[in-house]
């Protein structure tokens, strides 16, 4: 099977990789670039665990090819935090207990993370359907709604330098 | 055992009841959190799984000569593979066919054969080249139609359990239970009002986000290793090495982070066969399911047929309850909960007469497994709709009529045992004391309530304490943290020395590191691992006073432990500054080795637990769709360690049974195959389906616990059903028996009584 | 001596008797005198059972004590989920 060569920014850095032509890019990210932040919950575009942002747009990685992402910008969960800082969002969700398992927080958060970039000051029924495309069934929503109203919040009042001294109280 | 020490009641607790960040929490925001897809091993392989396309079907002839030819293939696996080392009966036995078929695949999706490649693509082109020879039977997935005298046999040699005399020809009906006491025929003579329906609930699948996925290596001399997402590790330790003849020993399981379980998690499905793979293959191999795979292959939880008859007078008094409870489990016996069902249909009501028959029913579908507090959902479905129905007929508010019936204390139980102080009661009481229960509704809404009941256990679990030489404490535990328990075992090793939070974490050992511990279900791990880790903590103190005494030149007795420090115990027994944790565990090299407390018991006295909910929908009438508008549910957690996830229980259980009464079900088409086997078809809420979940967690300590903890995981899902189908009556006027009530039947429901003129049942 | 109480489907294995007198002194010798008195009951023993005791029900503890004047329930084995 002959491989295709990729070239991509993942989290800002520059990555190439070489995939076969049937993988996706959420089988790049996990199998061949070690980045597993990324669930597999489906395969179909259903739970959005496999949430990534492609050149800043919310995406299912499950649903794209790994040579489609040629000469785009990827974010991951992986990219989320800055050095010891959390992010607002990712420091939220723990506070507020807005996760159980676990599995589906990634791409709760990325979807999080891309619907207070495009509105800071959501509703709770925004964010119920800026969210509707990522399953949890731990928490019932309840507290992840809590969190991520919480979150934009603290973003809006621009204060999130403290996320840092919490990062590392709870490490 | 339970302690003697009976909750101080009036104890004040400085980190139980706190809401600490949980240990894990860090990883699990970052990505870094390692579930059970993401591990992967030096030269590792691709396993996958051919499966049945047929619900019923007797397996002639398999050949996997082309298969095992293609390049790249490096073991190729089927029933052959698999010896029976179980003795060919019993649930392993029943365990090992379903994880491989032998001489018939049982439901469409059963594992008939594997392989382990270099790649998943050859995996897959793989598992094309195996040809399966099958001679396709008739099927049947219908828990009613299964029970006929002329439907599809799945085994010619399943005779009724527990009828008398025993049946001279086989059925599809395994067992069947009876439970109850008094003469609920005389009960019924003194009835003014009897109501008697029947009900049908699908069946719903746990639908935990994370497949089954397994990562396998094993030599030839039967040395192996297997980092997997279960409850259980050690379950799947022991019932792995049993079905592939190995010592128990010789496997070391790892426990993954754990993506969800539900109950779903509770027994082995890819496991044994990425070992097996390993094994034919000397290569690490690493097994993950689809989707497709988790919805047609591992367990959801039983459909079922119900009737059930409730008699009362006048005054609202039960003089009699009766059910018929039909489960279909799957292809194996014992696998539906029936028992369960009948056990706790009735078990919220004083009653004098009371009879629960169950029926174990075997059909062409996947084997079922445990989904929270198993077996309950449905029976309680049936009933509290039959309560809520008697109490319109008797002109009685809802509530009214369960709280004069409720059981309490004393109350002799719808299956036998007395009941000792239980919390029904106050979640009644607290419910009818709810603002939500005096709000206002809207048009096209319905309030409806109902109360549940689940057992709860204890059962076998084992905990290591260790104290490195700075005073930090590591706990290591058994069971699976599947909903932040570690954070909760940290609590209460913290309270019980008397230190903070921080200096306490709590992981997750593997098989080999630590004993035996009992799978992650009943509700068990707060309840029987906490208290394993209070009695380690204890037993780590009496080692800490013994250092201190040998220090001090005392006798160990004369030295007590208070808030993080060891004491002289009184006035006689010397003049001793207090010694820290932290100075006692510096000078441990020096006065006798390492520290670490340990603790390994059965426990027992979990108690049983109750809660009511209440909910509010609102039907849209042109669509039928419901959407719930306002929900609350009340539950008694004895006392609840880290409330944040005592109400994530609350509001997680609450929400699965939202989705069952609503939405989710297995649909079978007239071939026995699944029809909607992804999460685009079986729909699970999201969260614009949603309101926020409101929760009232009522303390009333069990004695059964040092700090009066109570299991709470999984009464939660029990109420949802009914109180939803209450809901709906209350908007629309119908009673609908059937469950999930989605918007085609719904807006049926009320289109025929639009017709009817009336008030009907659906 | 005990008095234990079974599950109405276990009837045909104690000749019609939902209540049977069994001389033990906790709940494993409770269960191997089950047995061997009834040995009907030896299958659904094997496969599984919980015992009820004054309320508190047991999935193990066979050195769980019984007194002669405790309530028994012989249950079927409590799994979850
Ligand atoms: S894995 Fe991509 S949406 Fe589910
Ligand atoms: S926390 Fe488990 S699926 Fe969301």
């Amino acid at each position: 099977m002959s491989g295709i060569t990729v070239n991509t920014k993942i989290n800002g850095d520059p990555v190439e990789f070489i995939c076969e032509a049937d993988e996706t890019l959420l089988d790049v990210l996990r199998n061949r670039l070690g980045l597993t932040g990324a669930k597999e919950g489906c395969s179909t575009g259903d739970c959005g665990a496999c949430s990534v942002t492609v050149d800043g747009r919310l995406t299912c990685s499950c649903l794209v090819l790994g040579a489609e992402a040629e000469g785009h910008n990827i974010g991951t969960i992986e990219g989320m935090a800055h050095g010891e800082s959390l992010h607002p969002l990712q420091s939220k969700f723990l506070e507020h207990a807005a996760l159980q398992c676990g599995i589906c927080t990634p791409g709760i958060l990325v979807a999080a993370k891309s619907l207070l970039e495009k509105n800071p000051d959501p509703t709770e029924t925004e964010i119920r359907f800026g969210l509707a495309g990522n399953l949890c069934r731990c928490t019932g929503y309840d507290k992840i709604v809590r969190a991520v109203q919480d979150a934009a919040k603290e973003m809006r009042s621009g204060k999130s330098a403290k996320s840092k001294a919490t990062a590392k109280k709870r490490a | 055992m339970p302690l003697d020490n009976a909750p101080e009641s009036k104890r004040k607790f400085n980190v139980v009841g706190t809401r600490p960040l949980r240990p894990d929490g860090i990883d699990k925001v970052t990505g870094r959190a390692r579930f059970g897809a993401d591990a992967s091993a030096p030269g590792q392989l691709v396993g996958r799984i051919l499966r049945s396309p047929h619900a019923h079907a007797i397996i002639k002839k398999i050949d996997t000569s082309k298969a095992e030819k293609l390049a790249g293939v490096k073991a190729v696996i089927t029933r052959d593979d698999f010896p029976d080392h179980t003795g060919g009966s019993g649930g392993l036995y029943d365990t090992l066919c379903n994880v491989m078929a032998r001489e018939k695949a049982f439901y469409e999706g059963h594992a008939v054969a594997a392989v382990a490649a270099t790649s998943a693509s050859i995996a897959r082109a793989a598992l094309k080249l195996i040809k399966v020879d099958y001679e396709v039977l008739p099927h049947v997935t219908d828990v009613d139609e299964a029970m006929k005298p002329n439907a599809p046999l799945l085994h010619k040699d399943m005779f009724t359990d527990g009828v008398d005399p025993k049946p001279k020809k086989p059925s599809n009906v395994a067992r069947r239970f009876e439970f109850g006491h008094g003469d609920v025929e005389e009960g019924f003579k003194k009835a003014d009002i009897i109501v008697e329906r029947s009900f049908k609930t699908e069946a719903a699948h746990q639908g935990y986000i994370e497949p089954h996925a397994a990562l396998a290596s094993m030599g030839p001399d039967g040395s192996a290793e297997l980092w997997c997402c279960t409850q259980g590790h050690y379950m799947v330790r022991d019932v792995c090495s049993q079905l592939l003849g190995i010592d128990i020993a010789r496997l070391r399981v790892t426990q993954s982070e754990i993506g969800g379980g539900f109950g779903g998690k509770t027994t082995v499905f890819i496991e044994p066969v990425a070992l097996a793979l390993a094994r034919k293959a000397n290569r690490p191999v690493k097994v993950v399911m689809t989707r497709e795979e988790v919805f047609k292959a591992s367990g959801p939880t039983a459909s079922t047929s119900i009737d059930i008859k409730i008699g009362v007078t006048k005054d609202g008094m039960i003089t009699a309850a009766d059910g018929t409870f039909r489960y279909q489990g799957g292809p194996f016996q014992g696998c539906s909960p029936a028992e369960f069902g009948g056990m706790s249909a009735f078990a919220q009501f004083h009653l004098d007469n009371v009879r629960a028959v169950a029926y174990d029913v075997v059909a062409n579908r996947p084997k079922t497994i445990s989904y929270r507090a198993p077996g309950a959902p449905m029976a309680n479905f049936a009933v509290e709709s039959v309560i809520e129905e008697l109490a319109h007929k008797l002109g009685m508010a809802p509530i009214d009529f369960r709280i004069k019936n409720a059981a309490r204390e004393g109350t002799k139980s719808s299956y036998g045992p007395t009941y000792g102080p239980i919390g029904l009661g106050a979640t009644l009481e607290a419910a009818k004391n709810h603002p939500h229960f005096k709000a206002p509704l809207g048009p096209n809404q319905g309030r409806g309530m109902a109360a549940g009941f689940w057992f709860n256990f204890g059962g076998q679990s084992c905990v290591t304490l260790n104290i490195p030489i700075d005073g930090s404490i590591t706990v290591s535990v058994g069971s699976p943290d599947i909903g932040g328990s570690r954070a909760s075992m940290c609590m209460m090793v913290a309270e019980e020395l008397g230190i903070g939070y921080d200096q306490v974490r709590a992981i997750i050992a593997d098989t080999s590191s630590l004993g035996y511990n009992d799978v992650t279900d009943g509700s068990r791990t707060t309840f029987a691992t906490g208290m394993a880790c209070i009695l380690a903590a204890r037993d780590a103190m009496k080692k800490l006073c013994a250092r201190a005494a040998a220090t001090w030149g005392i006798p160990e007795d004369a030295v007590t432990w208070e808030k993080g420090y060891a004491k002289p115990a009184g006035a006689n027994a010397g003049n001793f500054a207090p010694l820290s944790l932290k100075e006692i565990a510096a000078a441990s090299p020096g006065t006798g080795g390492p520290i670490a407390g340990h603790h390994e018991y059965s426990a027992d006295g979990a108690g049983v637990s109750f809660a009511t909910h209440i909910c509010d929908v609102e039907i849209d009438p042109e669509t039928g769709r419901s959407q719930i508008v306002r929900y609350t549910v009340i539950q008694d957690a004895g006392k609840a360690v880290h409330p944040s996830y005592v109400e994530g229980q609350f509001q997680g259980g609450a929400v699965q049974g939202i989705g069952w009464a609503l939405n989710e079900e297995y649909i079978y088409g007239k071939d026995g195959r699944l029809q909607n086997a992804g999460f685009l078809d079986y729909r699970i809420p999201v969260c614009s389906d949603l309101p926020m979940i409101d929760t009232q967690i009522l303390e009333i300590p069990n004695p059964g616990h040092p700090y009066g903890v109570r299991g709470v995981g999984e009464t939660s899902i029990v109420p949802p059903l009914a109180a939803i189908a209450n809901a709906v009556a209350d908007a629309t006027g119908v009673r609908f028996t059937q469950i999930p009530l989605s918007p085609p039947r719904v807006l049926k429901g009320i289109e025929e009584a639009k017709k009817a003129g009336g008030k009907k049942a659906a | 001596m005990a008095r234990v109480v079974l599950w109405g489907s276990l009837k045909p294995h104690t000749g019609g008797k939902l209540e049977v007198d069994i001389e033990a002194r906790n709940v494993g010798e409770l269960l191997a005198r089950l047995g061997e008195t009834y040995p009907g009951l030896q299958n659904q023993i094997k496969r599984g059972v919980s015992v009820s005791i004054d309320g508190l029900i047991y999935r193990e503890g066979w050195l769980e004590p019984l007194r002669p004047d405790s309530e028994v329930f012989l249950l079927p084995r409590m799994t979850g989920g």
